[in-house]
C-alpha cells in the first residue's frame, strides 16, 4: 500500500504537471482539492484518465470522483479494491 | 465628436527580449529559420498553479499585457481584445498528437481546454478579474489589426475609456514544420536575413506585444492612434488609389507622412507590395521591423510598438532603418502598411502626442 | 445605438436541419430534429455519441457552390461559403462590391478537419500539401470571401462557442461607425474528432438526445453549421428601397471571469451580457417576448443561464426555450443558426419548442417551452456563451 501511495503521488505530480512540489510535500490524509493541493475541476478531469489508464479503473461519472480523489488515502484505498491492470 | 485615442503603455515578450525603452538599440538582426521569444522569469507573474497548464503563448500574453498596463497605470481595463493568427498552437498540437497516437483514447482535456484561440485573453480576464468585453480576432496577418480596429471605435464612440489589446503567436514544432514543407518559411540551414533573403519563404518567429490604449493622454503616452483601415483585396496598381482615400479621410498629404513603418518580411510574394507603397512617399523614411521579430502572424503588433516608441524618443534608431534615408522634419506622422501575399492590406496611422 | 437597429436585410444557413431557411423553419416548426450518428468520418466514439450531421459529403457540398476539383477548400469552409451565399442573395445583392461591403466571420475548428486527417501524412505525401495552408482559422473567411468576390475587409473571431454572436456585433459596429455599408457576419464550423474528443474529455457529452434544461439534463450533442446575416446601414437601406427582415436592436459582451470552461454559479458574465445588451437596445427586459436560450444541456451551462435568467428577468421570465436539441451545438456557428432561428421566430410569430425536456431543474423554478407556440414577438433574445467566460447577447426585434 505504501508503495501504491508513493507511486501515485509521482504520478499525479507528473500528470497534473505540479511544479514546485514534491512527493514529501504530499501527505496521505491532505485534501487534493480545495485547500490542500489546490487542484480543481480539470484535474478531476486528468484523475479520471489516469485511473483508467494506469490501473484499468473506469468512472463515468465525475461526480464519483468526489469522494475518491478526497486525499491519497482514498484513491488508494480505491484503487487497491478495484484495479484491474 | 469622436474621442482621441492614445498609446499609454507598451508590453512585449519578443526575439529581442522584454519591451524596455533600449530594445532598439540593444536588437540584433534575426537570421534563423525559427526565432523564439527570449522568455522573462514569469514566476512573480503567475501563480505555479495556474503557469502549470499554460503554454508559452499564454504566458507570453499575459507578461506583455501586464507590462503594458502597468506603464500605463491601469489595473484592471474595461475590455480586453487579442489577436492571434495561430491561436494557442502548441496546445492544438499536443491534444491532436494525443488523439491520432493513442486512437482517440486516454485523452485528457487540458490540452484542449487550452487549445482555444481565446485562450490568452480569457487567462488575462480571469487573473484581473476583468468582466468586460473580452474578444479575440483570428485572421491571419490582420489579426492584431482587427482587434486594434475594434478598439479604435470603442474608445472614440466612447463606449469604453482603456481597453487592453494585444497580438500574440507562439512557434510549434509541427506547424512549423508543415510551413517549411510548403516554402511558407524558410530552410532551417539558411542564414538569410530580411535584406539579404534570396530563397523562398520567411524568418519564422513568435512572441507577445499588448498596449494600453485610452482616450487620456498621459504623462506614458507614446503616440495617438489616428486610424485604421484594413481591406481584404487590393490590386498593386489599385494601391495608389487605396493610399490616397485613406490619407484624403485624415486630411493627409502624401508629404505629411514622416516615416513608413512598412512589412518586409523577405518573402518576394509580399515584399513586392512594400515596394510600390515606398513609392508613394518619396519623401518619408522607410523603416521595418520583421527581421527583429520574426515573421508571424501577429507580429503586426511589434511593428506598431516601434512605431510607437519612434514617435515617443522623436527619433529613428539605426537598426530599425530599411533605407538610409531620414524623415525630413520633425518626426510627427508615421504610417504603417502591412499586408501577406498581397492579401489583408492594413494601413495604421498613429500621430506624435 | 440607433434605434429602432441595425437592419438584417438577408440570411443564409445550413446545419442538420436543413439547407435554406425555409428547410430550417419547416423542421423547427413541426420539431424535427436532425440529431443522428456520425457518417462522414471514422470515429472511436460513433456508436456513443449523437450529432447534429450535415448529412452532404465534402464532395457534394463543393458540387453545390460549383467548386471543381482539385480545391483546397475545408468543410469548414464549404459549409461557409454555402450560407454565405445564400445570405447575400436572400439580401438581393448582386454586385458585393458595390457598396461598402466587408466579412466578419468566426470559427472555432477552422481546417482541423484536414488537418486532423493528414497531420502525419503530410510529411511524405506532397501531393497533400495545397491543404497545409488551410488550417488556421481565417483559411475558411478567405474562402467565402474568394466566393462572394468580396474586396472589403474581411476577419474572422474566435472566441468559442460564442464567436458568431461576436461577429455579428463587430458587423453592426462597423456599420454603426460609418466605415462599412453592409456587412455579411456569422459564422461556421464543421463537426471533427478534434472537438469531439475534445467534448468527450470534458465529459459533456450526452449518449443519449440532449436535453435542455431539464434536471436529467447529462450532456450536449455536438453538431455542424453555418449561417450569415447580412447587415446594412440605414442609407444602403434607402438607396436599394429595401424592405429589412428584422432589426438587430442590441447587443451586449462580458466575460465571466471564473474558470476556462465552467460557467460560475450565479451566472454572472451571463447576466452582465444581458444587462449590456438591454441598455444597448435600450429595451427593458419585460419587452422581450422569448429567449432562445445557449441551453447546451450541460449540467452547468444550464444551471448557470437559468440563474442568469432569473436575475435578469426576475419572476417574468419569458417564454424561453433551447433549439440545440435540433442542431446540436454547433459551436462557434451557434450564435448565428439561432440569430436565424431568432429572426425566423419574430417573422413567422413562432416561439419553437425546447426538445426532450421533462423534469423540471431542482435548484430553479424554470419550464423551457416544450410545445410550437404561436404567438405574435416583438423582441427575442438570444444567448451565446464560450468557453473563455466569454458570454455573449443579441437581442433582434420585429421589422
Amino acid at each position: 500500500m505504501a508503495e501504491l501511495k508513493e507511486e501515485l503521488k509521482e504520478k499525479i505530480i507528473a500528470v497534473l504537471n505540479l511544479e514546485d512540489i514534491a512527493v514529501e510535500d504530499i501527505n496521505d490524509n491532505d485534501p487534493l482539492f480545495g485547500e490542500g493541493l489546490g487542484l480543481d475541476s480539470i484535474d478531476a478531469l486528468e484523475l479520471i484518465v489516469l485511473m483508467d489508464k494506469e490501473y484499468g479503473i473506469k468512472l463515468s461519472d465525475p461526480k464519483q470522483g468526489k469522494t475518491i480523489f478526497e486525499s491519497i488515502e482514498s484513491m488508494s484505498a480505491y484503487i487497491a479494491e478495484n484495479r484491474t491492470k | 465628436m469622436k474621442n482621441n485615442v492614445f498609446i499609454n503603455g507598451i508590453g512585449a515578450v519578443t526575439a529581442q527580449g522584454i519591451w524596455r525603452t533600449e530594445l532598439f538599440e540593444e536588437a540584433s538582426e534575426l537570421n534563423e529559420a525559427v526565432n523564439h521569444a527570449q522568455q522573462p522569469s514569469y514566476k512573480e507573474f503567475i501563480a505555479p498553479a495556474m503557469s502549470r497548464r499554460m503554454s508559452r503563448g499564454i504566458k507570453m500574453g499575459i507578461y506583455a499585457a501586464q507590462q503594458a498596463l502597468d506603464e500605463a497605470e491601469v489595473t484592471v481595463p474595461d475590455a480586453i481584445i487579442t489577436g492571434t493568427g495561430l491561436g494557442c498552437s502548441e496546445d492544438s498540437e499536443k491534444f491532436l498528437r494525443n488523439i491520432l497516437d493513442n486512437q482517440e483514447e486516454f485523452l485528457t482535456p487540458t490540452s484542449f481546454i487550452q487549445s482555444t484561440h481565446n485562450t490568452v485573453a480569457a487567462q488575462i480576464a480571469l487573473r484581473l478579474q476583468c468582466k468586460g468585453y473580452n474578444f479575440t480576432y483570428v485572421n491571419r496577418s490582420i489579426s492584431f489589426e482587427s482587434a486594434l480596429l475594434d478598439a479604435l471605435l470603442q474608445l472614440q464612440q466612447g463606449e469604453e475609456e482603456h481597453i487592453l489589446v494585444g497580438g500574440v503567436d507562439e512557434v510549434s514544432d509541427h506547424t512549423f514544420r508543415l510551413l517549411q514543407l510548403i516554402e511558407e518559411v524558410k530552410a532551417s540551414d539558411t542564414n538569410e536575413t530580411v535584406k539579404t533573403s534570396v530563397t523562398p519563404g520567411v524568418n519564422y518567429g513568435e512572441g507577445a506585444t499588448f498596449f494600453s490604449l485610452g482616450v487620456q493622454k498621459t504623462r506614458s503616452s507614446y503616440a495617438e492612434l489616428v486610424d485604421i483601415h484594413i481591406q481584404h483585396r487590393v490590386d498593386r496598381a489599385e494601391l495608389p488609389d487605396f493610399v490616397a482615400q485613406f490619407l484624403e479621410r485624415n486630411t493627409l498629404a502624401a508629404a505629411d507622412v514622416d516615416a513608413l513603418l512598412l512589412g518586409y518580411n523577405g518573402d518576394s510574394a509580399s515584399d513586392s507590395y512594400y515596394v510600390a507603397f515606398e513609392a508613394l512617399f518619396p519623401q518619408a523614411a522607410s523603416l521595418y521591423y520583421k527581421h527583429l521579430s520574426g515573421q508571424y502572424d501577429a507580429c503586426s503588433a511589434f511593428g506598431l510598438a516601434a512605431a510607437a516608441s519612434v514617435l515617443q524618443q522623436r527619433h529613428i534608431p539605426s537598426r530599425l532603418k530599411w533605407k538610409d534615408n531620414t524623415a525630413p522634419g520633425p518626426l510627427k506622422t508615421v504610417l504603417l502598411y502591412n499586408q501577406l501575399k498581397g492579401k489583408d492590406h492594413a494601413l495604421t496611422l498613429i500621430r506624435a502626442c | 445605438m440607433v434605434h429602432s437597429g441595425i437592419a438584417v436585410t438577408g440570411m443564409g444557413i445550413i446545419s442538420a436541419i436543413g439547407s435554406t431557411n425555409e428547410e430550417s423553419f419547416q423542421a423547427l416548426l413541426n420539431g424535427k430534429h436532425g440529431i443522428s450518428r456520425v457518417q462522414n468520418f471514422d470515429t472511436k466514439h460513433k456508436d456513443h455519441i449523437l450529432v447534429g450531421e450535415i448529412k452532404y459529403s465534402n464532395r457534394q457540398l463543393a458540387a453545390l457552390l460549383g467548386i471543381t476539383e482539385p480545391h483546397n477548400f475545408t468543410r469548414t469552409a464549404l459549409l461557409g461559403a454555402l450560407a454565405a451565399k445564400a445570405a447575400i442573395a436572400d439580401a438581393g445583392i448582386s454586385d458585393v462590391n458595390a457598396q461598402r461591403t466587408g466579412l466578419i466571420s468566426s470559427t472555432s475548428v477552422g481546417g482541423m478537419d484536414y488537418t486532423e486527417r493528414y497531420f502525419y501524412e503530410y510529411l511524405t505525401n506532397p501531393s497533400l500539401h495545397p491543404y497545409i495552408s488551410t488550417h488556421d482559422a481565417g483559411d475558411s473567411s478567405h474562402k467565402i470571401a474568394e466566393c462572394l468576390g468580396l474586396e472589403g475587409i474581411v476577419t474572422t473571431i474566435s472566441t468559442a462557442c460564442s464567436s458568431a454572436a461576436n461577429a455579428i456585433m463587430m458587423g453592426a459596429r462597423l456599420i454603426k461607425s460609418g466605415r462599412l455599408d453592409r456587412v455579411i457576419v456569422g459564422g461556421t464550423d464543421a463537426l471533427s474528432k478534434f472537438t469531439i474528443n475534445g467534448f468527450k474529455t470534458l465529459m459533456i457529452l450526452t449518449d443519449d438526445y440532449c436535453r435542455p434544461f431539464d434536471n436529467e439534463r447529462c450532456g450536449l450533442n455536438l453538431g455542424e453549421a453555418a449561417a450569415y446575416l447580412v447587415l446594412e446601414s440605414a442609407m444602403s437601406l434607402k438607396k436599394d428601397g429595401k424592405k429589412p427582415l428584422a432589426f438587430l436592436r442590441g447587443y451586449g459582451n462580458a466575460n465571466d471571469a471564473f474558470h476556462q470552461t465552467a460557467s460560475s454559479e450565479n451566472g454572472e458574465g451571463a447576466f452582465l451580457a444581458m444587462k449590456k445588451a438591454f441598455q444597448a437596445a435600450d429595451l427593458d427586459p419585460a419587452a422581450i417576448d422569448y429567449v432562445n436560450a445557449h441551453g447546451t444541456a450541460t449540467p452547468n451551462n444550464d444551471l448557470s443561464e437559468g440563474r442568469a435568467l432569473t436575475r435578469i428577468f426576475g419572476d417574468h421570465v419569458p417564454v424561453f426555450s433551447s433549439t440545440k436539441p435540433f442542431t446540436g451545438h454547433t459551436l462557434a456557428a451557434a450564435a448565428a443558426i439561432e440569430a436565424v432561428f431568432s429572426i425566423l421566430a419574430l417573422q413567422q410569430g413562432v416561439v419553437f419548442p425546447n426538445l426532450h425536456f421533462q423534469h423540471k431543474m431542482a435548484e430553479l423554478d424554470l419550464i423551457p417551452q416544450t410545445e410550437t407556440l404561436h404567438r405574435p414577438l416583438s423582441n427575442v433574445l438570444s444567448n451565446s456563451f464560450g468557453f473563455g467566460g466569454n458570454c455573449s447577447t443579441l437581442i433582434f426585434s420585429k421589422a
